[in-house]
């Protein structure tokens, strides 16, 4: 071990997750392969190693005998300081080797509040921030995850684009970059080659023009650069490789047990959800894949819990049967089954009540909008007696904590939407009071709301965000709605949301806003820890950002949108449609009912969607 | 055969930094990996019954350290050194498994090794003066206890203790208090900053090397 690092890690906390050394880590002599990934997450470790992407992405790449892929995350505050003093640069967990040295950084980048942390690893690095800056092609700079939907905000930062799902993109990139260093390519060859790959997007080699106005008037491509990039799925993920020997932390991560990815997308359409649109088609695994995964990954692993991942886990057709067989082997051995996003239904219920290991403190409802008119609007398909009769099973059951989750500014809330929630609450409390078996222990009743923010790719992608103002507004008024005692109200901070709309919806220009964060300072964003929202406003207005043209402005249908090259296989004129029927209150029917061919179909080639 | 179980096990390199309630679930998971089934407690919330004796300091390392632990079925103890290590992360090893016949509390002494870094002196001289500070018969530090800082006296907890120069550094080898009390060696660096600040290391490192009873017999 680096004998700097060594005089660091006993003052630092929590050094286990500096050191690498893990069961499972991937080791490779480096003499004997051609291509060295820094696999870069732009979090902390504790995040970064409880992402099943990360971990799924790390085993595909290495699946590639002339690829060494090592993890790399970035340091706590404590860490940071220390390294910057020392003069040790941002290294990699398996060999501790400094990321300066290898052929290519590749982000994974989840949220856009990481994006100053991508900066920071970039100059941690000693790399220029800039792709512009930094001629040769190694190390080559990418990022994938779910903010590639709209990269324009990195644009100038990153070499190029990973859109959409990376066990295939990933390699054949890789493959690309291993002939490029063989043959001593320079950049601009491999990047208008690397553009080619259906679901690489090179931003430097798209124009854009703007109006005098501000917005966007064309997005140009060059050098053969197709005019949209198609993301990329996997089709049969039952085929697809799935690590079922993942990495074991030596030290407490956030999720520490053996996750299963049921399926990818979601049939269900709620208009506010990028995830709901941007991840389809539907594609299920088999219960028989997922049971056997999951076994084996429990034998490698030694975890004593099992979680199922999805967006919408009740809509898992085969949920008993898979839940059967998990059971069987988890059971006997006290290996405990959690199933996190289930529906307020009976059938989740009956589900809930099989898991004898769940453990009855607290129930979570998602219903976001506080009364049926808005959620038929936003197409959240709960209905308040869906909500009371899982309840009444639930008090009946034991449970005597729930919590209900809301959003504030959604498109057509009324006021009286709003003082429904408190509405909502009362009801809940008194089916409380009507069926609790043991009402000596009291009940807890929680509101949380957020602050909607329209994102793209979803039908409200052309919304305005409520103001900082209106939202606190809003807030008060729900607060001076709630009158039982039971009952406590917690608000997330409407900054941090205003700055999140910025940055999910902006153009290439608020990069150097970014930048200019990052240059005062600004890192770990995700945490507010470190978040200073003055930080943020200040650096859009030394910069000429204006956060209210990006977040608070409802834009025209017809107006180029920042992220229109890149196609995640929803229509526009599906977004537009069901855009307009919230407008009518107008729900749609779930996929499984109706299909409403919103494109996402024709990305598939061998299989047919949710079969 | 007896159900108390234990292992003799080491820990180095990278695994140093391995805190101790992370090692137990390290070890947890290694047992379950490696297909041998800890026995757990009756009762509202399971656990697996291990312990491990002597906490040891994040940072440092050890040859020696010890944990109890019991099987739900038995297993055949020759296998299981190999069995585990395969099973752990890096830079933890485990080198012998039995049945344990003494309990941990008789450990009374630990044989310990360590190296005092300096960035500007000569070892040879530096190890001079260590060896005169620890000759003294008492050397009493301020340290955190229980109820708030205290003085106390580190040199009884100290049986013996002696220092090499290396050609960057000076090496020390100690025997040292394991238990009531029980003398962190970092200790041993702290007394220099608080009393002898010019003698202080810049940097120190530690290894168990050996654990003993009060009787100076080695302890299994």
């Amino acid at each position: 071990m680096d004998k700097r690092l060594e005089r660091i890690l006993p003052r630092v906390q929590k050094p286990a997750r500096y050191t690498g050394g893990e069961y499972n880590q991937i080791i490779k002599d480096k003499s004997k392969v051609e291509l060295r990934v820094a696999f870069c997450f732009p979090d902390t470790y504790e995040i970064g190693m409880s992402n099943l992407g990360m971990s799924i992405l790390y085993h595909t790449m290495n699946s590639l005998d002339y690829v060494w892929c090592e993890r790399v995350f970035a340091p706590w505050g404590d860490m940071y300081e220390e390294m910057k003093k020392a003069g040790i640069p941002l290294y990699a967990l398996e060999s501790g080797d400094s990321t300066a040295e290898f052929d290519a950084l590749a982000f994974s980048i989840g949220y856009e509040m990481a994006y100053t942390t991508v900066l920071d690893m970039l100059d941690m690095s000693g790399l220029p921030l800039r792709t512009a800056d930094r001629p040769s092609l190694l190390p080559i700079v990418m990022a994938g995850g779910t903010a590639a939907v709209n990269a324009e905000p990195m644009a100038p930062f990153i070499d190029l684009f990973l859109v959409g799902e990376g066990e295939e993109l990933d390699n054949e990139v890789l493959a690309l970059l291993r002939i490029a260093k063989r043959e001593g390519w320079t950049k601009h060859e491999f990047l208008t080659r690397a553009a080619q790959i259906g679901g690489v997007y090179v931003p430097s080699l798209y124009d854009i023009a703007y109006h005098e106005d501000g917005t966007v008037a064309s997005i140009t491509p060059k050098d053969g650069a197709p005019a949209r990039v198609t993301k990329r799925i996997v089709e049969d993920l039952d085929a697809s490789p799935f690590p079922t020997k993942p990495i074991v932390p030596s030290t407490e991560v956030v999720h520490d047990r053996v996750s299963l990815e049921l399926f990818r997308g979601c049939v269900r359409g709620c208009r506010f959800c990028q995830a709901g649109y941007v991840y389809r088609p539907i594609r299920a695994k088999k219960p028989e894949t997922l049971v056997r995964q999951g076994i084996e990954t429990l034998k490698n692993t030694g975890y004593q819990d099992v979680t199922l991942l999805s967006l919408s886990t009740s809509d898992y057709r085969p949920l008993p049967a898979l839940c059967d067989g998990l059971l069987e082997y988890c059971e006997p051995r006290s290996i405990g089954l959690s199933l996190p996003s289930l529906r307020a239904d009976n059938f989740s219920m009956e589900i809930m009540e099989k898991l004898q290991k769940v453990r009855k403190s607290g129930l979570t409802f998602a219903v976001e909008g506080g009364s049926q008119r808005l959620r038929d609007a936003i197409n959240k398909n709960v209905t308040e007696e869906d909500l009371l009769n899982t309840c009444r099973i639930a008090f009946e059951g034991g449970w005597n904590s729930v919590k209900l989750y809301y959003m504030l500014g959604l498109p057509t809330e009324t006021d009286d939407d709003v003082r429904g929630i408190a509405e909502m609450a009362n009801q809940v409390l008194h089916c409380w009071r009507m069926y609790a078996k043991n009402k000596n222990r009291g009940v807890k009743i929680t509101i949380s709301t957020s602050c909607f923010i329209p994102k793209p790719h979803s039908p409200f992608q052309w919304e305005a965000q409520v103001s900082v103002e209106e939202y606190l507004r809003r807030v008060n008024l729900l607060r001076s709605s709630i009158t039982a005692k039971n009952v406590t109200y917690n608000w997330h901070d409407a900054e941090t949301s205003l700055i999140e709309a910025v940055l999910s919806r902006g153009d290439r220009r608020v990069a150097d806003a970014i930048e200019l964060v990052w240059r005062r300072g600004g890192r770990l964003d995700a945490w507010s820890d470190y978040f200073s929202v003055e930080r943020w406003m200040q650096a859009f207005a030394d910069t000429g950002v204006d956060p209210n043209f990006y977040a608070l402005r409802e834009r025209p249908v017809d107006e180029v949108l920042p992220w229109d090259m890149i196609d995640v296989g929803v229509r526009k004129a599906h977004l537009v449609k069901e855009r307009e029927k919230c407008y009518s209150s107008e729900l749609s029917p779930d996929c499984r009912h109706q299909c409403a061919a919103c494109g996402a179909a024709r990305l598939l080639k061998e299989i047919r969607c949710d079969e | 055969m007896s159900d108390k179980l234990r292992l003799r096990f080491s820990k180095t390199g990278r695994a140093v930094y391995i805190s101790h309630l992370d090692l137990m679930q390290t070890m947890q998971r290694a047992f379950s990996r490696a297909g041998c089934a800890l026995k757990y407690s009756e009762g509202f919330n399971p656990h697996p019954l291990i312990s491990i004796a002597l906490p040891l300091s994040v940072g440092a390392a050890s040859l020696c350290e010890l944990m109890d632990f019991r099987l739900r079925e038995e297993a055949e103890l020759s296998e299981l050194p190999a069995r585990l290590t395969a099973a752990l992360p890096e830079g933890v090893e485990v080198l012998e498994a039995y049945e344990a016949e003494r309990k941990c509390a008789e450990i009374k002494w630990l044989e310990i090794e360590g190296r005092f870094e300096y960035d500007n002196c000569d070892p040879a001289a530096m190890a001079e003066k260590l060896r005169e500070f620890f000759a003294q018969d008492s050397i009493v530090i301020t340290k955190k206890t229980k109820r708030g800082m205290g003085e106390s006296d580190i040199r009884p907890a100290i049986r013996s203790i002696g220092f090499e120069p290396t050609a960057d550094a000076v090496s020390l080898k100690a025997l040292i208090s394991a238990q009531e009390p029980t003398l962190n060696p970092e200790l041993l660096a702290e007394s220099l900053r608080q009393l002898r600040p010019e003698l202080a290391p810049d940097f120190a490192k530690f290894i168990r090397v050996e654990t003993f009873d009060k009787d100076m017999n080695l302890f299994r």
